[in-house]
């Protein structure tokens, strides 16, 4: 964040020219370009197997060795510079599950500042610190196993907030939330300050939290502008398998778009 | 049956047994298995007093002698086997009720089973007023290689997990009628067991990625870690050294 | 099999611990290396051997809760070994069984904390080495169809099972504290695991072939094949300027996969002579003594009651003459399989830091 290239002007998110096959053989992308401003609620947007969970993991280099570069805050996704990487960008995973690891609710928040050598107090405020943002702080010492599922998402989001990431990249971070919690979660992302890339099929759910969303079709972006637009865009939204809930309109909720304005 | 079933095999309480360092009750119980195997077996009394002292233990725990029984179960197949040693070995034979028996095989099913049923009760007062999280702390301390402290507490982790897919499994297949019965099911059981594999090497993969992505280099930071005073050390070593001092009585009576 | 304390004298006991001790941490270093996956993943292998092999094991811990029904009310279970070093290698295999075992014993109390060594020394260590060595060989010489590594798995289990049953009887020899005669030892033992090692195999064979149909690629001994990466300019697809290939797995000692596969051969045609030559009299064995005779959880096909209670197998010399040919082929194997291990660290190990120093 205070880092010398790090400047205002340096999109948050340079994707260029990226594709990518998986070792069976399947490829997933195909050339996606893509930049985020710093500060931006993106929505990415797409039908399964579009490749959007392949994109999210070159975001940190989780993946690579295909063509084409990305690069956060200026500095390229490369080995040399993976630590500094993943301390930046911030993924939540879809199964919350797969991200709570460790033994309790505490030891897993604390994992990432701890890998990157926080120790004693300062470790303990930046946990508690990040358990309240999301408002789980009185479930510390709990494992993650006897949370309820809106819970563990939500403690999911404090794993990765307690490493003060430039980026924040949620993958379908309101899959099988009830309404009272996918509404709860949208509170705690609307009232965080950082760039924010949300994977989702939830298209109310873009609507409501991000000014503009792109959209990811057979591993190239098909479309990219401003959520209630391209959300408006039958022709478009068909022909890449996007479905607006029954009943929903996208230019009817404009209050909402105003609010979540970028 | 599940690893990570710790509500079952954890009793909760507060007891000066529970609130032992989990690495002083590890080395506790292991050198006190050592020491009673290492007893002769011909020592009777010895293992008389060893099963007093365990159940001083058990006492001081608050553990109810009827759970500490139903736990001692596990050992059956050994029993079995131990009232079978009479009469497959051979040696001088002594005449019970009628029936010939081996003296030396008497030794030995005597020897197998007292040696292993201390083993056995002193293993589960250990796992009753241990939590798992602490036994793997406790490993970590007795200076286990923390990659192999690592994998048991993702194993204790993901046990639950994994069982419940296989459960969720097994539902699905019942539900659309599938019935295992003799061979012939095999293939579709091992479809299932193949699909099991790929889902926890899956998730495997996954669970990394959400390691790495939060900095994971290999070696998990330090975040709790058990220490023990040296009063709870020596309350821990109560234990193995009255056993010791039983056992070299033993030896030497 | 497992056994409890007070089974094996002290002094026996603690050698089996160092030599498990031993073999688990050559394991460690090994294992990540077989971990470190395809070369797609920036992050160096060594990374991802905890969640991968913590997952197995409670993958192998779960598989063994899974009962497949024999006849009559009967079933029996996995053991995992042969299971775990074909899927995920030698190595991972040692550890994650390991790990369940040193799991089972100090939570379940199953299997004594002091017969932890007996224990990891002949389930953990004989059965993946002996497994995978053999697994290799056969790989190596069939052709390479998907048939052939699901025969070569099911010959690997197979032969697994006895060979630990005969790894037992070797140390009971050595420091059994109850003197049943090795012979008969020897003959229930290795009779009672010969049959045991039939549904270990094909049971294996079966979840083999379907993770291979699935993902060929998560079966260690069959890996390789990736197609060139396109670019969609415009609709049209363009091939992409390649990327560096994933490093193939080259088998490193010539000479001991040649020993390998004659020791391999010799004992398939044994085994399978044999096992073809009396099928009655182990169908009858098995039915007698009951492979997994109760429904309980642990009265179940690897217990000790099965193991030691059978008297007479139907015909002695049979399993004789098989314990004799299993065990050159152990001797071998695990012979091969320690020289295969130290060459390949000595060539492969980097001054990275250990931080798993014993």
């Amino acid at each position: 964040m205070t880092t010398p290239e790090a400047t205002v002007n340096v999109p948050s998110l340079e994707v260029s020219g990226l594709a990518f096959a998986y070792p069976d053989g399947h490829q997933a992308l195909f050339g996606v370009d893509l930049t985020v401003g710093r500060g931006e609620r993106v929505a990415l947007l797409g039908p399964n197997g579009a490749g959007k969970t392949t994109l999210v993991l070159h975001l940190n280099g989780i993946l690579e060795g295909g063509a084409g570069s990305v690069k956060v805050a200026g500095l390229p996704v490369a080995k040399k510079n993976l630590a500094e990487i993943r301390r930046r960008v911030g993924i939540v995973f879809q199964d919350p599950d797969d991200q709570l690891f460790m033994p309790t609710v505490r030891e897993d928040v604390a994992f990432g500042p701890a890998a990157s050598g926080l120790r004693g107090a300062e470790l303990e405020e930046r946990v508690m610190g990040a358990l309240a943002q999301v408002g789980m702080a009185e479930y510390a010492d709990r494992p993650p196993h006897h949370l309820s599922f809106g819970q563990r998402r939500r403690v999911a989001v404090a794993t990765v907030l307690s490493m003060s990431p430039e980026i924040l990249v949620l993958d379908e971070p309101s899959s099988n939330l009830d309404p009272a919690s996918r509404r709860e979660l949208a509170d705690v992302l609307r009232g965080l300050d950082v760039t924010v890339l949300m994977v989702t099929h939830d298209l109310p759910y873009a609507l409501e939290l991000c000014g503009r969303s792109v959209i990811l079709s057979d591993g190239v972006i098909a479309a990219d502008g401003p959520t209630a637009e391209v959300l408006s865009d039958g022709a478009l939204m068909h022909a890449h398998r996007l479905e607006l809930p029954f009943g929903f309109d996208p230019l009817s909720t404009g209050a909402s778009r105003e609010r979540a304005g970028a | 049956m599940g690893a990570g079933h710790s509500h079952r095999l954890y009793r909760h309480g507060h007891s000066p047994v529970h609130e032992l360092p989990p690495h002083c009750k590890l080395a506790a119980v292991f050198l006190f298995v050592v020491v009673v195997v290492s007893t002769p077996r011909e020592a009777m009394w010895a293992f008389a007093l060893y099963a007093v002292l365990l159940a001083v233990v058990a006492g001081a725990a608050r553990i109810p002698a009827g759970y500490l029984l139903k736990r001692l179960l596990i050992e059956i197949p050994f029993v079995a086997f131990a009232v079978l040693m009479p009469f497959v070995v051979p040696g001088e034979q002594v005449h019970v009720l009628g029936l010939a028996l081996s003296e030396n095989g008497l030794w030995g099913a005597w020897n197998v089973l007292a040696k292993g049923t201390l083993g056995v009760a002193a293993s589960v007062i250990l796992a009753s007023t241990t939590e798992l999280r602490a036994l793997l702390l406790g490993l970590q301390r007795l200076k286990l290689p923390p990659l192999l402290v690592q994998i048991a507490s993702f194993m204790i982790r993901y046990g639950d997990v994994i069982t419940d897919e296989m459960r969720r499994m097994s539902i699905a297949r019942r539900s659309r009628g599938f019935e295992a019965r003799g061979v012939r099911s095999w293939g579709v059981l091992a479809k299932s067991a193949g699909a099991l594999f790929i889902r926890s090497y899956e998730r495997g993969e996954r669970v990394h990625l959400a390691m790495v992505s939060r900095g994971y280099a290999g070696s998990m930071p330090v975040i709790d870690e058990v220490t023990a005073t040296r009063a709870q050390w020596t309350r821990a070593a109560a234990l193995p050294v009255t056993a010791l001092a039983v056992c070299l009585l033993g030896w030497t009576l | 099999m497992h056994v409890p304390d007070g089974f094996i004298n002290a002094p026996v006991s603690a050698v089996t611990g160092v030599v498990a001790a031993a073999a688990v941490a050559v394991s460690l270093r090994g294992a990540r290396r077989e971990l470190g996956g395809p070369s797609h993943a920036l992050s160096s292998g060594g990374e991802k051997t905890a969640p991968l092999a913590g997952l197995v094991a409670a993958f192998i811990f779960a598989v063994q809760m899974l009962n497949f029904p024999v006849a009559a009310g009967t079933s029996g279970h996995l053991l995992g070994g042969a299971l775990a070093a074909i899927l995920v290698g030698p190595y991972t295999g040692v550890l994650c069984v390991s790990v369940v075992l040193l799991m089972q014993g100090i939570l379940f109390a199953d299997g004594g904390l002091t017969a932890l060594g007996v224990n990891i020394t002949d389930m953990a260590i004989t059965t993946t080495v002996v497994a995978y060595v053999l697994f290799r060989t056969l790989v190596k010489v069939l052709p390479r169809t998907r048939r052939s590594v699901t025969a070569a798995s099911f010959v690997a289990a197979l032969v697994s099972v006895p060979a630990a049953a005969l790894v037992f009887t070797a140390i009971y020899a050595l420091g059994g504290t109850t003197d049943v005669p090795i012979g008969k030892v020897l003959t229930a033992m290795v009779g009672v695991h010969l049959l045991i090692g039939i549904g270990e195999a094909a049971i294996t064979a079966l979840t083999v072939g379907a993770v291979l149909a699935v993902r060929p690629d998560l079966v260690h001994g069959a890996r390789g094949l990736t197609a060139p990466l396109k670019l969609r300019v415009g609709g049209e697809l363009v091939d992409a300027p390649a990327a560096a290939p994933a490093p193939a797995r080259t088998g490193s000692t010539r000479k001991v996969w040649g020993f390998g596969i004659v020791t391999a051969l010799l004992l398939a045609g044994f085994v399978s002579f044999y096992a073809s030559a009396s099928p009655d009299g182990l169908e009858k064995v098995a039915h007698d003594k009951g492979i997994d005779t109760k429904t309980t959880q642990h009265a179940s096909s690897d217990s000790p009651l099965a193991d030691y209670s059978v008297k007479d197998i139907g015909d002695a010399r049979l399993a004789g003459g098989l314990a004799g040919v299993i065990g050159v082929g152990v001797t071998v194997a695990v012979g091969s399989g320690v020289f295969w291990a130290v060459r390949r660290r000595r060539g492969a190990d980097t001054p990275e830091r250990t931080p798993e120093a014993v």
